[in-house]
């Protein structure tokens, strides 16, 4: 009895170090993909260390709360003012949680783009930084993966989402 | 002006109780009712046969309330557009629903705009929780 369970533990070793190094140049180069100079933003955590709980609550109602930065203050504003048809759904607030929430956004928002265009992005995917860290490694037809369903559906791959992780070492990209 | 004050206290601490006073489904089905015999002069009580039609049913827009809710609200939905977990509405099943004097006014407010374009009358918020409540576990 006891001796079985020695094999399949030193199986299960022995089989966790072939599939390390088979896949180590792999993960290797995966990384370094991601690690570019012109990132000006942490990829380890995107969330700001002083967390607004009303923020929290209320934008992961429908989806996972997306991070601040991910949209410059002129698409926070443009967007929050716009509640009432939020890409289709009404998503609207009371006055003084839209006020409050409006603030957080702006205050730990992105940097506004260089080419300002006359409106403001109010898609994050609609973004240059969404599209750079997205279209290089994906095809197209992940976004209609069943698991997947929309790009606005940060968790189906990146499963940390919720605690501002996209990491990553924490991506899992459904097959 | 100290008159004024106490005043406002009192409002002001009758604003905070009502706010943590946590409610219950059978609270907002009287105060609907209240509010549908203002509406309707003949309304004569709520349907749980007419909330279930109202609520499978469309109206004009492209999702009912079961587009996330799914046809059986003792079941966990999904956001029909994100596809996010909904967890189960009804109230017999999921204890925290219909507790919250303002969540049930944001959801409302927001799905009868989405369902319906516009608000739900209280008869018809009143049929649906009286078909929700009538569901066994």
């Amino acid at each position: 009895m006891q001796k079985n369970v020695l094999t399949t533990l030193a199986t299960s070793a022995i089989l966790l170090g072939v599939v390390t190094v088979l896949f180590l140049p792999y993960w290797g180069g995966v990384s370094a993909a991601a690690e570019r100079p012109d990132d000006d933003h942490d990829d380890e955590l995107m969330l700001p260390r002083v967390m607004n709980a009303n923020w929290r609550s209320e934008c992961s109602d429908c989806h996972v709360a997306y991070p601040p930065v991910l949209l410059p203050a002129s698409s926070w504003r443009a967007l929050m003012a716009g509640l009432q048809d939020h890409f289709g759904v009404d998503a609207s607030l009371d006055t003084a949680s839209q006020a409050e929430i409006t603030d957080f956004l702006v205050q730990y928002a992105g940097r506004e783009p260089r080419d300002r265009a006359s409106q403001p992005v109010l898609r994050i995917t609609e973004t240059s930084w969404f599209r750079h860290e997205h279209e290089e490694e994906l095809p197209p037809s992940i976004w209609q993966h069943p698991l997947v369903k929309s790009p606005a559906n940060c968790e189906a791959c990146h499963r940390q989402a919720a605690q501002g992780d996209y990491d990553d070492d924490t991506v899992r990209v459904p097959r | 002006m100290e008159k004024r004050y106490r005043i406002l206290s009192a409002a002001a601490l009758m604003l905070l109780l009502g706010q943590s006073e946590a409610a219950t489904p059978a609270d907002f089905l009287q105060q609907f009712a209240s509010e549908a015999s203002e509406e309707e002069p003949a309304f004569a009580g709520f349907s749980s046969r007419r909330g279930e039609q109202f609520f499978s049913a469309t109206h004009g827009n492209d999702w009912s309330c079961a587009s996330c809710h799914t046809r059986d609200p003792r079941q966990p939905g999904e956001h029909a557009r994100t596809g996010k977990r909904i967890d189960p509405l009804a109230p017999t099943v999921n204890a925290e629903r219909f507790t919250s004097e303002r969540q049930v006014r944001k959801w409302f407010r927001r799905n009868c705009n989405d369902v319906l374009g516009r608000v739900c009358s209280a008869r018809e918020k009143g049929d649906v929780l009286t078909y929700l409540l009538s569901l066994q576990p």
